[in-house]
């Protein structure tokens, strides 16, 4: 009898150690700018990776998650190179990652030829999803924060504005999408001026909004020229002649936006997340984040990098494990879950990400300045894809 | 006398030509690892890309004595060219190389007169500036160039036809490094001709090589000329075996980069440059799959070492081998 028992649990243990050599390992290939001028958008994200790991275990459905992070260096060429080697060499099950729109452009026919899911956790550019079937988005679209901030300042009786932004791509999408919306609106758009991207002096240009005397000024800059620009606004005396300053959340970005001094209080800015979000969620994730990287405050780069594991361990739970391209992609589609910036879902039809968009003042809070929201755009769609479906 | 001085100038000029043994060991490696490291084909790919983008620079600061810190914008300019060509339905890869390499030829010669103007500092400044300008140009050309996302639907034709570009890089990278050999063997021979030693002497001393009369501009010109058309096909055999263009083709990065190659591999042999691309591409793919983050560090650490220790003594024969030649023809 105990032998037959034994005999019962040796072969109990065997069938054990053998499902456990057929669980599969599934590789995740994630490539980010960890070098060069991007790089705290590829820290922030290696960081929420890592600690979504850390706290959602390492095995999904039965599956061992392996993630391998590459350094693109945020070089077009590179980016494409490397989703290749991760595709054919280490046999990758999804690829993520992506800091710039031509980063994921370059890559997106690699998603479509090998048939694997791209989760793009940064890259902004509207028609990124349209490039593959196989791309899904959890960062946010350029289109997003400029249409949210343009409706809120024309119910907010801002009727005249400037406009300024910076001289490259994404900042003529954001002056097209603002200053088309605020016209639209009823509103009237003064100037629109485009600042050197390298050579950030704003005070001619700030002399020229001054001059056309509008309701606002609203801005788009990278994020870390934001500061300056905000010190010779306040400079100009162009806060005391009622010009208000709003901006994209890009402007007050989380990251930086406690080191830039007094001047930004009061700015209102538009974004998907704020580091200020009143959730239990959101507190849980900050506190978990920041204890894990030395105080660093996540911003909404690592909120898009958390969002876009969890939409890969959400798909892997839905098709048991199933690693095939096109199954992994239908079962991100219309997943919905409560992120740390709120409510998320993947649009079924756009792959691309919907999300409340937050209207912010700087504020400070317990000695530190924070974006704190105060207004809701609910579940706002890409509108550029609302726009021509 | 002077038939014997000229016997044995004749000879040395025979010796500087021959082929070596290590120079077949270098090409039968070469076309041994497309056999051999299937795994490695996109690396290597980029390697021969950026080897033939090193030995163009070399033309121009090996031989030519030419300090460039914009060289990226013939590279930069050959991509855009061929990729847009395949964009606009002229697929044929070789026919876009052709393209490409007349282009940036023209590029070179027009500015190749700013050049001239001054030393070694203004040519700094000004092939500096003159990369700048294109990366500018291409930036502001939205419509054209597809700005700072970069140029979508590059859709390259089969090679001769036959030979897709496929994912896994075989047939890219046999295309690059036919090319570069191809150009390599071009390069090879004119810079053994009387007109490369003629550019060599330029190098060596401008104002003395004008009063044996070699017409040093013209020297100057051909040879940057000739450099803009070797670094416009690199650009776009990036262009075409990516399929795809971007704003950093043009970038100063490009420019500082294929520059450190060359000094990694040593200037003014021709090998220089796809040594210096193969030990840098391998160096950088390996220390950013380590360390993905602090791999710049170990790049920095390995050139400082490299300086200190000093090339010559690491891979020096080559240069030890031109020294001799060009010892025993002086």
């Amino acid at each position: 009898m105990t032998r037959i028992r034994m005999v019962l649990a040796a072969m109990a243990t065997l069938m054990l150690a053998g499902t456990a050599e057929a669980q599969q390992t599934v590789r995740i290939g994630l490539i980010l700018p960890m070098t060069g001028p991007f790089q705290s958008t590829g820290r922030q994200i290696d960081a929420a990776v890592k600690l979504y790991m850390q706290q959602h275990g390492d095995s999904v459905a039965g599956q061992k998650i392996e993630v391998i992070l590459r350094d693109d260096a945020g070089v077009a060429d590179t980016t494409r190179r490397l989703a290749q080697e991760l595709v054919v060499r280490d046999k990758v099950a999804v690829l993520a990652g992506f800091g710039l729109t031509p980063l994921a452009m370059a890559t997106a026919p690699i998603a479509t030829q090998a048939k694997v899911p791209m989760v793009v956790m940064a890259a902004a550019t509207s028609s990124i999803t349209q490039q593959s079937p196989f791309v899904v988005r959890t960062a946010q679209v350029v289109a997003q924060p400029a249409v949210a901030i343009a409706d809120w300042a024309l119910q907010n009786g801002v009727k005249r504005v400037v406009s300024l932004v910076s001289d490259y791509g994404p900042g003529y999408d954001v002056e097209k999408w603002f200053n088309d919306r605020f016209r639209q609106g009823g509103g009237e758009v003064l100037a629109a001026l485009r600042v050197p991207l390298a050579n950030p002096d704003f005070a001619p240009f700030l002399q020229r909004a001054a001059d056309a005397k509008p309701d606002a000024l609203f801005a788009f800059v990278p994020s870390g020229v934001g500061s300056i620009l905000a010190k010779q606004f306040v400079e100009r005396g162009l806060d005391k002649s009622g010009i208000r300053f709003i901006a994209t959340g890009d402007v007050t970005d989380d990251d930086i936006v406690n080191a830039m001094g007094d001047v930004v209080l009061g700015m209102v800015t538009s974004g998907p997340y704020s580091a200020a979000h009143p959730s239990d969620t959101n507190k849980a994730f900050i506190q978990a984040f920041e204890k894990a990287n030395n105080g660093m405050r996540p911003n909404f780069m690592a909120v898009f990098g958390y969002d876009g594991m969890h939409a890969i361990y959400a798909a892997l739970e839905k098709t048991k494990g199933g690693i095939d391209g096109t199954a992994l992609v239908e079962a991100m589609k219309g997943l919905s879950w409560e992120s740390p910036r709120g409510p998320i879902m993947i649009d079924p039809q756009t792959r691309d990400v919907v999300h409340n968009l937050y209207i912010r003042k700087v504020e400070k809070v317990d000695g530190a300045l924070y974006n704190v929201e105060f207004a809701t755009f609910p579940m706002m769609k890409d509108p550029a894809k609302a726009a021509q479906p | 006398m002077n038939a014997a001085h000229r016997a044995s100038a004749a000879a040395a000029l025979a010796a500087a030509t021959r082929w070596r043994p290590a120079e077949f060991v270098f090409w039968a490696a070469a076309a041994a690892s497309w056999f051999l490291l299937p795994d490695q084909y996109l690396l290597l790919n980029e390697v021969a890309i950026f080897g033939l983008f090193a030995l163009s620079l070399d033309l121009a600061l090996g031989y030519g004595g030419i300090v460039s810190l914009g060289h990226a914008a013939f590279f930069g300019f050959g991509a855009y060219l061929a990729g847009l060509l395949a964009k606009w339905g002229i697929g044929d890869p070789l026919l876009g190389l052709a393209a490409a390499g007349v282009a940036s030829m023209l590029l070179g010669f027009a500015t190749s007169f700013l050049v001239l103007r001054g030393s070694d500092l203004t040519r700094i400044m000004v092939t500096l500036s003159v990369s700048l300008v294109l990366f500018e140009v291409a930036n502001r050309l939205t419509w054209l160039t597809g700005g700072a996302d970069g140029l979508q639907g590059v859709v390259m034709a089969p090679i001769l036809g036959r030979f897709e570009f496929d994912m896994f890089g075989r047939v890219g990278y046999a295309y690059s490094l036919s090319v570069l050999f191809v150009l390599f063997l071009i390069a090879r021979r004119i810079m053994s001709s009387p007109f490369g030693l003629s550019v060599r002497a330029v190098k060596g001393n401008a104002l003395r090589t004008a009063a044996i009369g070699i017409p040093v501009t013209g020297r100057l010109v051909a040879i940057y000329t000739l450099a803009a058309a070797y670094a416009g096909i690199a650009g776009a055999l990036l262009a075409q075996s990516t399929q795809f263009v971007s704003l950093d083709v043009l970038a100063f990065h490009r420019s500082a980069d294929v520059l450190l190659m060359l000094v990694i591999g040593g200037v003014g042999y021709l090998y220089g440059g796809i040594v210096g691309a193969l030990l840098f591409k391998v160096m950088q793919d390996w220390l950013s799959g380590l360390t993905p983050q602090y791999w710049q560090f170990w790049i920095g650490l390995l050139l400082v070492l490299l300086v200190v220790v000093g090339r010559e003594r690491i891979f020096g024969w080559p240069l030890a081998l031109w020294r001799r030649v060009a010892g025993r023809r002086a």
